[in-house]
């Protein structure tokens, strides 16, 4: 199937990028083995001495087929490989995927497991916005924030890995419910963390958000407008930095959303920074919901009985959840088999990643790293 | 605006247009020429207004491949789905992604994946597959590669 290109010369420099190199343009590679590109991403820069005349995404470096392999996976086992799209949101995965085909079989999730889904999600959207923190300070040369970061993120997931077994790839959520119970010590740990969050937070504005030289980095950079945010299909903190409200927590709640008292965080400057506050502020919203939940978990089962072997009616089935980078959706064909005959991952980095060359033309070459932290790309939920 | 308000809306836009039961959102059947027209109403009529085209894919059906757009609007927060029938041998179907721009990263995989040619497309090239990549689109249903596939 694969074959050589003749002339890797071609391949390196782009030559069927569609741009035409005017006098003293020239292109360079970013990645795929780059620091700060996070993954494998290998983006083709077109520039006019430090200026960004286009940016061109060559994707595909981790591409596992995911879409493929699930169709010859039964619908208990499909879950487990979306642990490894987007590995920061492993557990939003799983649930969006349990959510689709709990839609197709029509199965009442009891309470409790309701609750322990929505306490991992919003654990998981912490962990993961902090990874983001710590990981675009250092992008833009900061180096300590990192740590900071994964002081509190190693915590959650010591939470995670007594209750799941797991610290990166969950595969807690099944069909009906969730996999076991949570550990005896689950509650009482949840609670230290707040406690030690609420202790350390501040410091992260100190060292960052108020940071001069940080704020003149982000401000006014990667401007994006709401009608092109919506336009690109952006989602997430992406979107909602250009004021457009697209939490689909709360325009189309899942679970018990709609009964959780939280904001959906908007800002509308459109800009680097703006995207970089509306994640702070949500790590704050995910507290708050952690919260009023971690002392209300009902007792009862924390599974549905479900049969051995699911079978789908045939037909159509989509959920869309809010994965901690944005709408992830999960699109089911069935044909009234044992599996899926196509399924399509609507994964948020997809789309926020096609904004980038927009976001970019014209501005210089060290904004760039700047307005890919802010997207927060994670690049195998890109190439799935 | 509700299921049926939407229905009666689209039929009076698209006469020819058939309805899909059933499903979670209001389904609707196109013909392949009737798309861009359709679509351009879809975006720009102002109690339509479906700005957000949220996911873009293709289904491979054997016969016949189905191109399905879910469509979204973040002003009135109604969905729909639009489904075009395409002819297996010669795909073609116009492209959308200056009504949308999150349709031109989508198409180019549906391209490479399914070996749909959008007319067009601003840049209509192998996005996720590895330059060099002759032969069958991977996400049909009769693709086989003995080298990395492994049957289950």
């Amino acid at each position: 199937m694969y074959k050589e290109p003749e002339i890797l010369s071609n391949y390196a420099l782009g030559s069927n990028s569609g741009v035409s190199l005017g006098e003293g343009d020239f292109q360079i590679n970013f990645g795929p083995q780059h620091p700060a590109t996070h993954g494998v991403l290998h983006l083709v820069i077109t520039l006019n001495g430090e200026t960004i005349k286009k940016v061109e995404p060559h994707l595909g470096y981790i591409h596992r087929s995911i879409e493929k392999m699930c169709e010859s996976l039964t619908y208990r086992q499909f879950i487990y490989v979306t642990s490894r799209m987007d590995y920061l949101s492993a557990h939003i995965n799983n649930h969006a995927c349990a959510l689709a085909v709990e839609k197709g079989l029509q199965v009442e999730v009891p309470a409790r497991a309701q609750v322990i889904r929505v306490l991992m999600d919003e654990l998981t959207r912490i962990a993961s916005h902090e990874l983001w923190w710590g990981a675009m300070a250092m992008d833009l040369g900061a180096f300590t924030p990192f740590f900071h970061a994964f002081r509190e993120r190693e915590s959650i997931n010591d939470i995670m890995e007594e209750t799941c077994g797991a610290r990166l790839t969950m595969n807690y959520m099944v069909p009906g419910g969730v996999m076991h119970d949570i550990h005896p010590n689950f509650q009482k740990r949840v609670k230290d963390f707040l406690q030690l969050y609420k202790r350390k937070i501040h410091e992260y504005d100190e060292l960052v958000t108020g940071n001069i030289i940080f704020q003149n980095r982000m401000k006014g950079i990667g401007y994006l407008s709401a009608e092109d945010a919506v336009s690109y299909g952006c989602s997430g903190p992406a979107a909602r930095g250009s004021g457009v409200s697209s939490d689909i927590r709360k325009i189309y709640p899942y679970e018990i959303y709609d009964k959780l008292e939280f904001d959906e965080v908007l800002e509308t400057a459109g800009d680097s920074f703006a995207r970089y506050m509306v994640r702070i502020k949500e790590m704050h919203q995910s507290i708050r919901i952690i919260e009023q939940l971690i002392d209300n978990i009902p007792e009862g089962d924390f599974q549905a009985k479900t049969k051995n072997v699911l079978k789908l009616p045939k037909g159509d089935f989509y959920t869309r959840v809010e994965t901690a980078r944005g709408e992830l959706g999960v699109y089911i064909v069935s044909e009234g088999g044992t599996t899926p005959y196509r399924i399509k991952f609507r994964s948020p980095g997809f789309s926020n990643l096609s904004v980038l060359d927009h976001m970019a033309r014209g501005s210089k070459i060290g904004d760039l790293v700047a307005m890919m932290g802010t997207l927060d790309l994670v690049i195998p939920d890109i190439d799935r | 605006m509700q299921h049926e308000e939407l229905k009666i809306k689209l039929a009076e836009l698209l006469t020819s247009a058939t309805f899909e039961e059933g499903g979670e959102w209001t389904t609707i059947n196109v013909e392949a020429a009737d798309w861009l027209v359709f679509a351009g109403q879809l975006r720009n009529d102002d109690s339509l207004f479906f700005d957000y085209l949220f996911c873009l894919t293709c289904v491979d059906w054997k016969t016949h491949l189905i191109m399905v757009y879910h469509l979204s609007s973040t002003k009135h927060r109604h969905n729909m789905v639009v489904k075009v029938k395409l002819d297996r041998n010669k795909p073609e179907i116009e492209t959308v992604s200056h009504i949308w721009r999150t349709a031109e990263f989508h198409e180019r995989e549906v391209y490479e994946m399914f070996g749909v040619n959008f007319l067009n497309h601003p840049d209509l090239r192998l996005l996720i597959l590895p330059d060099g990549w002759e032969g069958k689109n991977p996400l049909r249903k009769d693709f086989e590669d003995p080298v990395n596939m492994i049957k289950l």
